[in-house]
């Protein structure tokens, strides 16, 4: 099991530091030249310009050497500093993503805990009758299809804009100031719960459908056949069908991970949620590259620790993984 | 315990029609008695053998009644049937490598399959055990998982599940085909020592090998193209045998010490005919050297001599 | 960005099966007769075919730019346009016929260099193995879990102009994994059947045992495998125009979004601008995902619920 650790540790370090290495490289290798947008978009005076120019160039410590920079970059990344955001005037980048980050993971972690375990069952329960079968399958398919923007778009747009029920944007209130109030927390909730929803269904989706291919796959394997043909009872064998199913599941979701990721991402620009994703596109707009490549960063990392928590979860559920492969003895 | 096999017909539900597996079975198997069930590919033995016990899938029961120890089985039923499951019939499959679930602890999975046919493991434990010692396992392989075993382990594991609750009738499944020559004579002296210590009654075992069945079998059943060609005992059949399939299926085998040039092996030239259609008549017609104009009419199943029975116009 | 395209989407990679002369007759009958009974794959390829006839014929009956000034601010539906006006007057089934061609474009392209490239390392380290199949694999998985859209945003970011070719490029150079590991799987377990051995002992060099041995037994898969990679591309990209970050020039369904959002379209209730927009795409990719599973019902004869 060791080795099973040590080998997914090594994949995400090495993929980590070819994230990072890239997200480094880019703005300094593409066409264009990221100080000479940011100046044309202020008013400054032609005399000014050089000056300012080369002021940018060692804020940002462009002036030095490629590989000095390199290292620049990662020293700072350990001390925790990943610049400053220009867009929002000088602020830290650590400091505005950290203010982001608990509307996202607020998100996030619900909607894909409660979907993954919903869906499974849902997908479960779709395979033991034709009848649930023929809707269930149906409305899966169309939900996973759709692209996560756009259904935000539909709830915005249905319990907002025409029925009212819920808010149309914003993390709370605009008037209100965030307390520990029971109608900050009220307001809060509300604001959180189309976002929510919008992840939530599309992602429930994508899990039964997976789901309940894996059980009508497991209910044809030669266990099940085997215990039914002993006689046991339907419910023995759709029990050890689903514990089985659920392995690829977990699988699944590390893989999917990203894509969830990206999901949440423009979920909070439809309802302008004060999120990461919010930020991203505040930063893609203003062409804070210190902002965006710090989101990068943390989006990297983020997804890096979600998928070895999936692994370990992984290990956990599947009894094979922790007795190895000591072989048959004869 | 006996059972009584009349005129079962079990057919395959396929695009292009019902293929016509089980044209037709009727035989008997007596207490005690291992009978072998032997045939090339195709010809419906292992049809016949899971149709016993459970028929789902794209099996669908046409005809035939079965008898079992005084009572109807209603195979046809797969609900019914359950009853008679494991209690009264059981069966070894042919995929018992890959029988037991893999994400479970051996031990534990016989616990809930006993547990859910109302037996008490508890109580079974003991037995279980020394059944496990029997068949050269030790205990401790409960406590494992079915990937540490290898695959004759696992075979042996399943004929000892298989047979825990001491059915009356079991269906040993083609057991013998994914093992090497010398697994297959330990498994198939397994087979006779269980129905020896009466932990079953009587046996049908099917099998493509007839030199494993002359070994263990008490009687020998042919089957060709879903009907039944001849059954007699062993020794009779071994020796002389009536049905000119039969007689063309030993005398290819293969003899020890015979050596190429003294005597060539013989095969069967052409191949059955298709189950989706079969022609009318004796179904072996074709490739028969001693077809004759009564051929076009089907033979009957008939016993020539006390427990011979044959399906053959010249035989009988 | 959709939800989770379904891992298990990818037809299982149990055996696939060979191809001895006299069996593929049979097999191809039983094929063209789920083919045509199968009403997913029918269903399907009617949706796909209607939607990309409307994206040829539709720029041929709104020619021009699709982001011009035509017409009333804001106006709903009416008959001289079917799909009504954006808050700036321009004509929503024009950018919608328009838009419609960019996805089909897109996908097609970002899809087939996934496509492509996801073969190209699929069938290599499936069929070499040893050491040069770990390193594949190895690159396979850094570049598998690195979000695709978070990568694409930051080599896009810093773009002046994107064009419609490159960003399907992009495309296609981050999502190839997926298409890797299910090729490879199948590769691996087809290796090791007699015929690929038969070939090999005949001395047929690699390349060819794969292009005429191994590729034309795995056709049904690849061409599955095709099809998830081209509904991907599509939400990909319906994402990246959707950041803002799609090509520069022209319009795209995602573009249209984008737009609508960021110019209030919800509050202001212009449904008729964010409805065509969605529902294209979603009906794209779900007619994409049930031709998937049609096609993998008729190929898979265990998921048949006959």
């Amino acid at each position: 099991m060791r080795r099973y650790f040590g080998r997914k540790l090594f994949i995400y370090l090495l993929t980590f530091w070819v994230a990072a290495t890239i997200d480094w490289m880019i703005p300094r290798f593409m066409p264009g030249d990221p100080i000479q947008s940011l100046l044309s978009r202020t008013q400054v005076a032609p005399e000014a310009v050089a000056s300012l120019i080369a002021y940018y160039k060692s804020l940002f410590g462009l002036d030095q050497a490629i590989p000095q920079q390199y290292l620049n970059f990662w020293v700072a990344m350990a001390h925790g500093d990943l610049g400053r955001s220009v867009y929002l005037s000088g602020r830290p980048v650590v400091d505005v993503i950290m203010a982001a980050l608990p509307y996202t993971l607020a998100l996030l972690v619900p909607a894909i805990l409660l979907s993954w375990w919903t869906g499974n069952k849902a997908g479960a329960f779709a395979a033991r009758r034709r009848v649930l079968d023929n809707t269930i399958l149906p409305v899966g398919y169309i939900l996973t299809a759709t692209p996560y923007m756009w259904l935000a778009i539909m709830l915005a747009w249905i319990f907002a804009s025409v029925l009212g029920i819920f808010p149309i944007s914003g993390g709370y209130g605009y008037a209100l100031e965030p307390s520990l109030s029971w109608t900050f927390i009220k307001d809060l909730a509300w604001h959180w719960a189309l976002p929510f929803a919008s992840l939530f269904l599309v992602m429930f989706g994508g899990w039964a459908i997976g789901m309940r291919n894996m059980i009508i796959y497991e209910l044809d394997a030669d266990y099940s056949r085997y215990l039914s043909a002993l006689g046991a009872p339907s419910g023995l064998v759709r029990r050890y069908a689903f514990r089985n199913a659920v392995l690829p599941q977990i699988t699944g979701l590390a893989l999917q991970l990203g894509v969830i990721v990206a999901g949440a991402l423009v979920t909070e620009i439809v309802f302008s949620y004060p999120g990461i994703g919010k930020l991203l596109l505040a930063a893609v707009q203003n062409q804070d590259y210190f902002l965006l490549q710090g989101i990068f960063l943390f989006i990297i990392v983020g997804v890096l620790v979600a998928n070895f928590l999936v692994d370990i979860a992984y290990v956990l559920v599947d009894p094979r993984t922790r007795v190895g492969m000591s072989g048959g003895t004869a | 315990m006996s059972l009584q096999v009349t005129d079962l017909r079990v057919y395959y539900r396929t695009l292009a029609g019902d293929v016509k597996a089980l044209d037709g079975v009727t035989f008997d198997v007596a207490d005690g008695e291992i009978m072998g069930l032997a045939g090339e590919s195709g010809c419906g033995k292992s049809t016949l053998g899971n149709s016993l016990i459970r028929i789902d899938g794209r099996m669908k029961y046409v005809a035939g009644r079965v008898v079992l120890d005084g009572v109807e089985l209603p195979i046809e039923d797969t609900d019914a049937m359950n009853r008679f499951r494991y209690h009264d019939i059981s069966i070894i499959p042919q995929y018992a490598m890959s029988a037991l679930n893999p994400t479970r602890k051996i031990g534990k999975m016989v616990a809930e399959l006993v547990e859910s046919r109302r037996r008490s493991f508890r109580e079974l434990e003991g037995e279980l055990e020394r059944r496990l010692l029997l068949v050269g396992l030790s205990p401790d392989v409960l406590d494992r998982y079915p990937i540490e075993l290898s695959g004759g382990m696992k075979q042996r594991m399943v004929m000892v599940v298989s047979t825990l609750l001491n059915p009356s009738l079991l269906i040993a499944d083609e057991i013998t085909s994914a093992l090497d020559v010398s697994s297959q004579r330990a498994v198939a002296q397994t087979l006779v020592e269980f129905r020896d210590r009466s932990f079953v009654d009587s046996m049908i075992v099917v099998t493509h090998d007839v030199s494993i069945l002359y070994q263990i079998a008490d009687t020998l059943t042919v089957m060709y193209a879903g009907k039944l060609a001849e059954k007699a005992p062993t020794d009779v059949m071994m020796e002389a045998p009536l049905h000119p399939y039969t007689r063309l299926l030993i005398s290819s085998l293969p003899e020890i010490g015979v050596r190429f040039e003294e005597q060539r092996l013989s095969g069967i030239p052409g191949s059955p005919p298709s189950l989706l259609n079969p022609p009318a008549g004796c179904r072996f017609r074709d490739r028969c050297p001693l077809a004759f104009a009564k051929c076009a009419e089907e033979p009957p199943f008939v016993e020539v001599e006390p427990g011979h029975a044959v399906a053959c116009w010249k035989a009988s | 960005m959709s939800g989770p395209t379904p891992v298990e989407a990818f037809p299982a990679a149990g055996p696939s099966r060979a191809a001895p002369a006299d069996e593929s007759v049979s097999r191809r009958r039983e094929i063209l007769y789920f083919a045509l009974r199968g009403r997913k794959v029918v269903v399907a390829t009617a949706v796909l075919v209607a939607l990309a006839l409307v994206a040829i014929v539709g720029p041929i009956l709104r020619p021009g730019d699709p982001n011009a000034f035509v017409g009333p601010l804001g106006a709903p539906p009416s008959e001289e346009y079917w799909f009504g006006t954006t808050t700036f007057g321009q004509d929503v089934f024009a950018q919608f016929a328009h838009g419609l061609t960019a996805t089909f474009v897109v996908g097609l392209l970002g899809g087939g260099v996934a496509a492509i490239i996801g073969m190209a390392v699929g069938f290599i380290a499936g069929y070499r193995g040893g050491v040069i199949d770990e390193v594949l694999n190895m690159l396979t998985n850094v570049v598998l879990v690195i979000p695709t859209l978070a990568m694409l945003i930051v080599v896009t970011a810093y773009l002046q102009a994107r064009g419609l070719v490159l960003e399907a490029a992009f495309i296609g150079l981050t999502s190839w994994p997926w298409a890797a590991r299910a090729i490879r799987a199948q590769t691996f377990s087809l290796k090791s059947r007699e015929f690929v051995d038969l070939a090999r002992i005949s001395g047929v060099s690699s390349l060819r045992v794969v292009f005429r041995e191994i590729a034309p037994n795995m056709s049904s898969y690849l061409f599955m495998t095709f099809i998830l990679m081209f509904g991907g591309a599509i939400l990909i990209a319906a994402s990246l125009d959707f950041i803002g970050l799609g090509p520069t020039e022209g319009t795209s369904l995602g573009l249209m979004m984008y737009n609508a959002v960021a110019w209030s379209a919800l509050q202001l209730e212009m449904w008729w601008w964010f409805i065509p927009p969605g529902i294209g795409i979603t009906a794209i990719v779900g007619a994409l995902y049930v031709m998937n599973v049609g096609l993998d019902e008729i190929f898979n004869p265990r998921l048949r619920e006959s």
